[in-house]
């Protein structure tokens, strides 16, 4: 028998509402947390607390929520996701090397000049990364601008953003608020990792910010107030998200802790904001994490 | 060595005060792209807005974006309201949006006043469209002084600087209405971001839109005795300086400086060795625009050349309607002439 011309399968799709339970969430959370603290040991410095925070929300995301292509990352149809904290992105960067988008030895790279992979995100160094980011109050609008471009193209893609709760005390981000209900996006989905703290201290003692969810209200979103650091929360409200072709955008206010996941960071989470571990506060944080995995 | 032509320009007794004093038919005209919609359908008075409509007919890309600056998209709105999206009074919003439907394979064109939507709106050119390479155009209306009178929060004479220095950013200033036309044409299909400064009202240059090769400085006149280059309305004051030189014997060289980023470099250096004495005229600080340009090219390449730069003082400036502020900071055909002879010399050498 002759073997006749390759034809190589079409890319894969990764399709929405992919089974997951909450305890494996759980558990690809804290992978999350340890990948996110090997990658700053060997960068020598990063955002552990704020990582820790959205794990959960990253891991539901990308492991059962967004409808993705991993072979082909710009592929039009696919959900968008994004990274409105950059600076979190240390905990984004193993999850897309698991699910293909570039090798795992592009790791090993992180924190070296030349790599695609940045503390903050490069839309044009990293595959999978659909926007950049880094100057905290700018995705939400970038959102709205790919939410419109989906409803002009009759494309039925959702457009995630994930802002910190600090993130919130830009200006622009109530401008992009208000463009959001005013052209009725309903593929439009903020995510607020509400884990009360930003670099130098509680968020709302530097300004409040304040009822959230009755303010995203006011300007015409949806809202939904979860404990965003459990993964059956996140299934559930992802699960239900109106139609993307519903007429408002949806605000999900998670509220988490911020170091979630590692008792040193829970305990003084503004002191790990951005930092380096010891490596005996690693081997401790590393063993809470991996006996919870085990 | 350079000066400033307002120095020697300034009249002693300055034009000051509201212009209401005088008769109706000698009230410098205003620039109103907020009422007067008759004139903003018109290609004449409204070139950016004929050009972006046709661009839009030929090409589904195409998207306008207005933040509170509909007036001028009238045609557009009319042909292809589909593909208009207001976001009102909130400028950096605006741009964002804008990079979010170009990295989703759409071409946005912004209409915003060039005093806002670029300096109000430099960081989110830098970070989510020129860091990006993506393909934005900010076109900015009312640039320079042509809101002169409505105070100094609405002057724009700091955008060249800010806009040549974000890297990625191609930075065009179209000499009159049809350059506008021209260059709206030939950007069109730019990968990158493109920073359109549209001259209001400016004296006319081409009598039909000009073709410009990318980053080129056309030059409309030969000479060897000084080069005038400018951009914007700064075209139409040279050319005409040209001609008002010659009455004094003098031969002058004319570029239209339509790229300030990337610039053409071989011209400047051609024409500085054949003349070797350079005059440039905006409408801008003269800190950052074409000034700094040719400083710049001088220093680096060692260039033996004399330059003068007719522009706005880096000070508090005036208030006023645009003629007034012109003929104050010596933004004029004399103003022009002044400096070239000051340079050349009163013997012609």
């Amino acid at each position: 028998m002759t073997a006749g011309p390759v034809t190589p399968l079409p890319p894969a799709i990764l399709e929405r509402g992919r089974p997951a339970t909450s305890a494996e969430l759980s558990w690809r959370a804290d992978w999350i947390r340890l990948n996110t603290v090997r990658l700053i040991e060997q960068a020598g410095l990063g955002h552990y607390a704020s990582t820790f925070s959205c794990a959960e929300i990253i891991a539901t995301l990308y492991y059962h929520t967004l409808r993705l292509r991993p072979e082909d990352p710009g592929w039009p149809e696919r959900d968008r996701f994004l990274l409105g904290k950059g600076h979190v992105a240390t905990g984004l960067w193993p999850v897309l090397a698991d699910l293909g988008y570039f090798p795992a030895d592009w790791l090993s790279q992180f924190g070296s000049i030349g790599s695609p992979l940045n503390d903050h995100p490069n839309m044009r160094l990293a595959p999978g990364i659909d926007f950049s980011s880094g100057s905290l109050g700018h995705n939400l609008s970038v959102g709205v601008g790919m939410a419109l471009a989906g409803r002009l193209s009759g494309r039925d893609y959702r457009v995630f953003v994930l802002t910190g709760d600090g993130e919130l005390q830009e200006g622009q981000v109530w401008e992009a608020a208000m463009a959001g209900s005013h052209y009725r996006l309903g593929g439009l989905v903020a995510i607020v990792d509400a884990n009360g703290f930003s670099g130098s201290g509680p968020t709302s003692a530097a300004m409040n910010i304040e009822p959230l969810a009755e303010r995203f209200a006011a300007f015409g979103w949806l809202t939904r107030e979860i404990d965003g650091n459990d993964p059956q929360a996140l299934l559930d409200t992802f699960d239900s998200l109106p139609d993307p072709g519903s007429d408002q955008p949806v605000c999900v206010i998670a509220r988490t802790a911020k170091g979630r996941g590692a008792t040193l960071f829970e305990q003084a989470p503004q002191s790990w904001h951005l930092g380096l571990l010891s490596p005996v506060q690693q081997a401790e944080v590393v063993a809470e994490i991996t006996a919870r995995m085990s | 060595m350079t000066d400033l032509a307002h120095d020697a320009h300034a009249p002693e007794q300055a034009p000051r005060g509201a212009p209401g004093g005088r008769p109706p038919e000698q009230q410098p005209q205003m620039v109103d792209v907020f009422t007067d919609t008759e004139i903003e359908t018109a290609a004449a008075a409204n070139p950016a807005g004929y050009a972006i409509a046709a661009l839009a007919d030929s090409d589904p890309r195409v998207l306008t974006l207005s933040a509170d600056l509909s007036s001028p998209l009238a045609e557009f709105r009319d042909r292809h309201p589909d593909r208009y999206i207001e976001l009102g009074i909130a400028e950096t919003n605006s741009v964002s949006v804008a990079a979010g439907l170009a990295a989703s394979g759409l071409v946005p064109y912004i209409f915003s006043m060039s005093p806002f939507g670029v300096l109000k709106c430099a960081e989110q050119l830098r970070t989510d469209v020129a860091y990006n390479h993506l393909p934005v155009r900010l076109v900015g209306r009312l640039s320079g002084l042509a809101m002169g009178f409505f105070g100094t929060s609405h002057h724009a004479v700091e955008d060249i600087a800010v806009a040549r220095s974000i890297t990625n950013m191609t930075v065009v200033a179209p000499a009159d209405a049809s350059a506008v036309i021209g260059m709206m044409g030939s950007t069109a299909d730019l990968d990158g971001p493109v920073y359109l400064r549209i001259p209001e009202r400016a004296p006319t240059v081409y009598k039909t839109p000009p073709v410009i090769g990318y980053g080129e400085w056309p030059r409309l006149r030969a000479g060897t005795d000084v080069t005038l280059i400018g951009y914007g309305m700064g075209v139409g004051l040279a050319v005409r300086a040209a001609a008002a030189l010659a009455a004094h014997g003098i031969e002058a060289e004319v570029y239209d400086a339509a790229y300030l980023k990337p610039f053409d470099e071989a011209a400047l250096v051609q024409t500085a060795a054949r003349t070797g004495r350079v005059v440039t005229v905006e409408e801008h600080n003269e800190i950052g625009g074409l000034a700094s340009i040719v400083a710049e090219v001088a220093g680096r390449c060692g260039l033996n050349v004399a330059l003068r730069a007719v522009a706005l003082p880096d000070a508090d400036l005036e208030v006023g309607v645009p003629a007034d502020l012109y003929e104050y900071y010596g933004l004029t055909v004399p103003g022009v002439v002044t400096a070239a002879l000051e340079l050349v010399g009163p013997a012609g050498n």
